[in-house]
């Protein structure tokens, strides 16, 4: 088949996903505005206007209450789009738990940036790990153009017959969010033709006005705890999914992104440089570098972070003699940052190897070319045998 | 790990239609005291399944029978009863009968 080609254009982050979620024909979308996520709102908000989106937009007076909106409307069955940041995120959290409990296949962006405690209006991925045992699918992107493509596949994912959970998009506040880049906007036909099989699947349960059904209740004792564990199963079947839509895809519009991890010269590397989001971008400009001057450095770019790729990340870190992990975020309560620390629970199998924790770019610090570089030659000292540090918080260091 | 237990829901998330049989709880479990019946004085008023919150009394013709795995011993059809028909026993003296 020969991959659908799109229009290219210039577009800033969140733009690109107001223009793909249009795309993906919600019919229900609530949303409220918040730095850096701001323009996803206007812009779908214009698109509902002007007529060439056919959806109900529900404007409200807070994020509670959006994501109360679009649980709602996909409990009715309907395809939701919201978008979210930080305040916003923990505004909306018992509603976010509510919303994978119901397992309603909302879809929602999350624009990464910090938050509530320290007023830090800037970039970081502490609101995604926030949620992290909230249930959803968490998802993270490393540009426009990945911005665009996942965000088509997280609604091919979270409507799936096998899944029916909400899928959480993170991109990076300010980095991506502002930035404007070359991407390929897919046609509407061809985003319609690959999201159509999810009209072929069994109904999924719904609630239909006069009929005596309900969600959410029964769930004391037993009930609690089949549905729960159907819960586990579902995000346990999450990581083939992601593959296989991921590959699917890729043969549809000529463009994938390895699924749960994206593996970048990994083939030989005898280190291992893990990182997420527009920070693998810099990395694999170091790595570039780096293998120029003789190391063998690889890159994994953890693209599924709920569920954890456990499988996945053991076979691509099977060899390895070392590991270097960048968190742009914290784990409170552990010293490692939380990659780090889930990393570190894969570490039986790999042989107890060296896994270096990196605190980087909180508040907007940029993850510099300079500080990978520093990583990777720490990471490879450390492969060699000699002592390292387990946590480093580069600017303070 | 081998799942013995039988799934209860037919879907995903807890759904439940009010229309069939819905996911019933073992209330009965929940008990201190269950509700003993005097035939004697019992005149078939109705009163007590009429108040039955989880509506676990079983019409018998000619009285009412309490249905042990759902009543969770409130005691409201006790409090009810004009008769003074029903009266509430503690658990621990039926331990034998499980």
């Amino acid at each position: 088949m020969k991959a659908k080609k799109g229009k290219i254009s210039v577009m800033m982050g969140n733009v690109v996903a107001a223009n793909v979620a249009k795309l993906c024909r919600p019919e229900v979308v609530s949303l409220y505005p918040i730095t850096p996520q701001s323009e996803v709102a206007e812009t779908i908000s214009g698109f509902v206007a002007d007529g060439s989106l056919n959806a109900e937009i529900v404007e409200v007076e807070g994020e509670n209450s959006a994501m109360n909106v679009v649980l709602a409307a996909s409990m009715a069955g309907a395809r939701t789009f919201t978008a979210t940041s930080s305040y916003g995120l923990v505004y909306m959290y018992d509603a976010v738990l509510q919303a994978s409990g119901y397992r309603a296949p909302i879809v929602m962006v999350n624009v990464n940036r910090e938050t509530p405690g320290i007023h830090a209006v800037s970039s970081g991925q502490q609101d995604m790990i926030s949620t992290r045992d909230a249930g959803w699918v968490q998802i993270i992107v490393e540009n426009n153009q990945e911005i665009a493509d996942q965000l088509i596949m997280c609604y091919k994912l979270a409507e799936d017959f096998d899944i029916q959970l909400p899928v959480m998009l993170n991109y990076d506040g300010y980095y991506l969010s502002y930035l404007n880049e070359e991407i390929e906007m897919p046609n509407q036909e061809d985003v319609d033709g690959f999201l159509a099989p999810l009209k072929n699947q069994p109904q999924r349960p719904r609630i239909i006005p006069g009929a005596a059904t309900g969600c959410g209740s029964h769930g004391m004792e037993m009930g609690y705890i089949e549905a729960r564990y159907k819960h586990v199963l579902a995000l346990d079947r999450v990581k083939k999914k992601v593959d296989d839509i991921d590959k699917e895809f890729g043969e549809y519009f000529g463009r994938s992104y390895g699924g749960q991890i994206e593996e970048y010269q990994m083939k030989d590397a005898e280190i291992v440089i893990l990182a997420s989001g527009s920070a693998a971008g810099t990395a694999k400009t170091v790595i570039d570098t780096k293998r120029k001057e003789g190391i063998k450095v690889g890159l994994i770019k953890l693209r599924l972070f709920r569920p954890f790729p456990e499988e996945k990340l053991l076979a691509a870190l099977k060899g390895k003699k070392a590991v270097g992990v960048i968190d742009r975020s914290l784990c409170f309560g552990w010293k490692y940052g939380p990659m780090a620390m889930e990393l570190k629970a894969l570490n039986g199998p790999l042989g107890n190897i060296p896994m270096l924790s990196y605190i980087d770019g909180l508040a907007n610090l940029d993850i510099t070319v300079p500080h990978v570089s520093r990583v990777v030659d720490e990471v490879n000292a450390a492969a060699q045998g000699k002592p390292y540090q387990e946590v480093t918080w580069i600017p303070l260091e | 790990m081998v799942i013995k237990y039988k799934y209860q829901l037919k879907t995903e998330a807890t759904w439940s239609d009010a229309n069939q049989k819905m996911l019933a709880l073992d209330t009965g479990s929940w008990r201190t005291e269950r509700p003993v019946l005097d035939k004697s004085l019992c005149n078939y008023c109705g009163l007590c399944a009429l108040y039955c919150p989880p509506q676990c009394m079983k019409d018998k013709n000619d009285h009412y029978e309490v249905d042990l795995a759902f009543c969770k011993g409130c005691g409201i059809c006790a409090h009810e009863c004009p008769k003074k028909a029903l009266s509430m026993k503690p658990e621990g003296d039926f331990t034998n009968e499980g």
